[in-house]
């Protein structure tokens, strides 16, 4: 639906926003999988505090915006699917040192060819992935 | 003043993943629908947000961060077998449950169970 492309492009504008601030206020790239990822294994150093910050006002905002208007989430998903999508995507984003922020919004943008080739690559497996189900579990 | 900045990083990233839908996994997995009821809106949030960090990146050559400190230098040492396989490896995930890490952070105090365990099988491997 049209409707649907605004807030799309909206909503893709405020997170080009978001990583604009971090990088021209902090000089740091935005990357969803990097930070939580060092978050985890403690590697942040002094960056720590705003990584925590980022995260906590990552999940803040969403949940203030929800209140009052129930969001759609999907459909519901098997637990075995969750866990095994879940290891694919932690591995994944670790090897490829990126997620859809870092390699998709923030790479493409300074037209990094290693963020080009990491998106068209994932984007690819991803519809592969997506046909497959369908072919297997018929519909989503 | 870094802090602050990162606040403000997050809760907009927070705001336009909720905005644009991408919370929802169906939107998601609509977009990599390519044979099926394609969804084109993530064309359109990636598209939104490729414009703006563009044009900072011009911005950045000559500069120093606003909070003080250097510019990270992101890795640029061409590609490699670890670039693939893990792109392909995120890219398998991604479709499955149409989700990444950004979106599964963002819909946390909603997702439910589904956004927590899959954050926590993520986290556990990343």
């Amino acid at each position: 639906m049209p409707i649907d492309w605004i807030y799309g492009l909206v909503g893709g504008l405020l997170i080009g926003f978001a990583g604009v601030v971090l990088l021209l206020g902090n000089g740091r790239i935005m990357g969803a999988s990097g930070i939580i990822g060092s978050l985890v294994d403690q590697t942040s150093g002094a960056a720590t505090r705003e990584r925590v910050a980022f995260v906590f006002a990552l999940v803040l905002v969403p949940a203030l915006l929800q209140i009052g208007s129930p969001v759609d989430t999907g459909t519901m998903q098997s637990t075995l699917l969750l866990v095994f999508a879940g290891i694919c995507v932690g591995i994944g984003t670790r090897m490829a040192n990126g997620c859809t922020s870092g390699h998709g919004v923030c790479g493409i943008s300074r037209f990094s060819v290693r963020g080009v080739v990491a998106t068209a690559i994932y984007i690819a497996a991803g519809v592969l992935t997506v046909l497959a189900l369908r072919l297997i579990v018929g519909e989503l | 003043m870094r802090i602050l900045l990162a606040l403000l990083s997050g809760g907009l990233f927070g705001a336009g993943l909720h905005i644009s839908g991408m919370t929802d996994t169906g939107k998601v997995q609509g977009f990599l629908d390519l044979f099926g009821a394609w969804d084109p809106t993530l064309a359109f949030v990636m598209g939104g947000a490729i414009v703006p960090m563009a044009i900072a990146w011009r911005m950045v050559p000559g500069r120093s961060p606003l909070a003080g400190g250097t510019f990270a230098s992101p890795q640029e040492h061409g590609l490699d077998n670890k670039l693939i396989l893990g792109s392909v490896l995120f890219g398998v995930g991604w479709g499955l449950i149409g989700l990444c890490p950004g979106p599964a952070i963002a819909s946390l105090s909603y997702g439910g169970w589904r956004a927590q365990s899959f954050l926590l099988r993520c986290l556990s491997v990343c």
